[in-house]
């Protein structure tokens, strides 16, 4: 099997797999959605102070939203030995994360771009500062899958991983954060929001060849 | 094989380790001490109170030697972590765990001090500075490896999963400094007085990289005592250490 058809093997498997459990597909977005609706409530409904908040607001949301869902990425296959069959098998290791990390980000970081809109409603976003959000999630979360996964392959086999994933990956979500956000602020002030695109990206592109390599090497060791 | 090999593999040697550095740590420690005792005479009472922070000023002689040792032992422990990837060395995992505490509590005193500095010179313990910042979120990485390190129940994985995280920390490192100091100059500008003001005098100076080679030595010091403590309880079931053990109970 070429490494590109292990590639696509992988992908599908792994939706065929999330898509047979619909109601955990539901429960990232579900969090996303309340978590955003707490703030107004928590901080009072006035809609100038929400429209000033919004970036922020949304991205920390949607960064929670990424954290809370990334643990699943390996766990049932770490339960069920997958996991261990994907090590010994004779493809590239970081192409096979690379497959279900984009799996795993079609079937959670998708739909956070889908119900983006409608909470850009909730918060008194305007039409610039949607689009902006929406390139902004469309370039940042994937960042944010492939940093986790190292997080989660580095703790797969630990049994409170959990609250120690978030310590270990938190910090290194700092710089998606604050660009994804200014992003959105930036185009909701009205000013050019160009430059946070193309440092989006470059986060995109360094997490895309360096996150599957050390991933890999994590699983391999907490595997061994 | 050459000179260098020759050492670098006997470095490699737990026993070999745990006896030089038993020599060693005493001339550490001396250094340690006299460093401290000079650098601080210069620092509090030679050099001249500054002629616009006052005595305040002072706490540099603690804040900024802090400051260094807390990225300068992320790059020792990121270097060991490397060392422990790719030549599989026990001490150097040793070396990576033992840092990582003694870095935390350099950058919990970079943090605290310099809190207690702003106070009286900006008006308030905290700011959302770019440096505070990306110091804080250099305490969290360092929490986040120490944490990972005692879930992980096998020593040796738990060693190895610590290179890796350090590794990834430092290649975020840079791009997290330089993204907090974006984020800061876009939303505030420069309210804050700057750090990098005028040329230190020499008399102020002096006491500072005193100050700052006490520090580097003190962690050295701390670094062996750690190792050693580190590397017995490792190497219980080895034959070196029952005899070492062994040797001092039975004389």
């Amino acid at each position: 099997m070429s490494v590109w058809s292990a590639f696509i093997q992988l992908i599908r498997r792994d939706l065929v797999l999330a898509l047979r459990r619909r109601s955990e597909l539901a429960n990232p977005i579900l969090f996303f959605v309340m978590v955003i609706v707490l703030f107004p409530l928590g901080i009072g409904a006035e809609p100038n102070l929400l429209a000033r908040m919004a970036p922020g607001i949304v991205w920390v949301s949607a960064l929670l939203a990424a954290l809370l869902s990334m643990d699943a990425i390996f766990r049932s296959d770490f339960e069920d030995g997958t996991l261990e069959q994907l090590l010994l098998s004779a493809q590239p290791l970081p192409v096979l994360i690379l497959a279900k990390v984009s799996a795993h980000w079609l079937v959670t970081g998708l739909p956070l771009l889908i119900v983006a809109p409608l909470l850009a409603v909730f918060l008194g976003m305007s039409e610039t500062a949607l689009g902006a959000l929406l390139i902004s999630l469309a370039l940042g979360t994937p960042v944010l899958s492939l940093i986790g996964t190292i997080g989660v392959a580095l703790t797969v086999g630990l049994r409170r991983g959990g609250v120690i994933l978030s310590l270990l990956v938190l910090p290194l979500y700092v710089p998606v954060l604050i660009f994804g956000a200014s992003m959105v602020d930036s185009a909701a002030t009205g000013l050019s929001f160009s430059g946070q695109i193309y440092i989006l990206a470059a986060f995109l592109a360094l997490a895309l060849s360096l996150a599957p390599v050390a991933a890999a090497s994590a699983l391999r060791i907490s595997l061994s | 094989m050459n000179i260098f090999m020759k050492w670098f593999h006997r470095l490699g040697s737990p026993p070999w380790f745990y006896n030089i550095s038993g020599k060693l740590i005493p001339w550490f420690a001396v250094t340690t001490i006299l460093t401290l005792v000079v650098g601080m005479y210069g620092g509090l009472i030679l050099a001249p109170a500054d002629y616009q922070q006052g005595d305040s000023f002072r706490i540099i002689y603690v804040h900024v030697p802090a400051a260094w040792m807390s990225l300068f032992i992320y790059i020792v422990m990121a270097v060991a972590g490397a060392i422990s990837l790719v030549w599989r060395m026990k001490m150097a995992d040793v070396m990576l765990i033992s840092s990582a505490s003694v870095g935390a509590s350099f950058t919990f005193i970079a943090l605290v001090t310099g809190s207690l500095w702003g106070k009286p010179m900006w008006g308030t313990y905290w700011t959302w500075d770019a440096r505070l910042t990306s110091e804080l979120l250099l305490l969290f990485l360092y929490f986040g490896i120490i944490a990972l390190y005692n879930a992980v129940e096998d020593r040796q994985t738990a060693s190895r999963a610590v290179a890796v995280l350090t590794l990834v920390g430092v290649v975020n490192i840079p791009i997290i400094h330089y993204s907090v100091e974006w984020w800061n100059t876009l939303h505030q500008g420069t309210t804050v007085a700057r750090m990098d003001g005028p040329a230190m005098d020499s008399s102020m100076l002096w006491p500072l990289l005193t100050m700052a080679v006490c520090f580097k030595l003190y962690y050295i010091w701390v670094l062996l005592v750690k190792a050693r403590a580190e590397l017995l309880s490792r190497e219980i079931n080895n034959g070196w250490v029952r005899e070492l053990v062994g040797g001092k109970a039975n004389g």
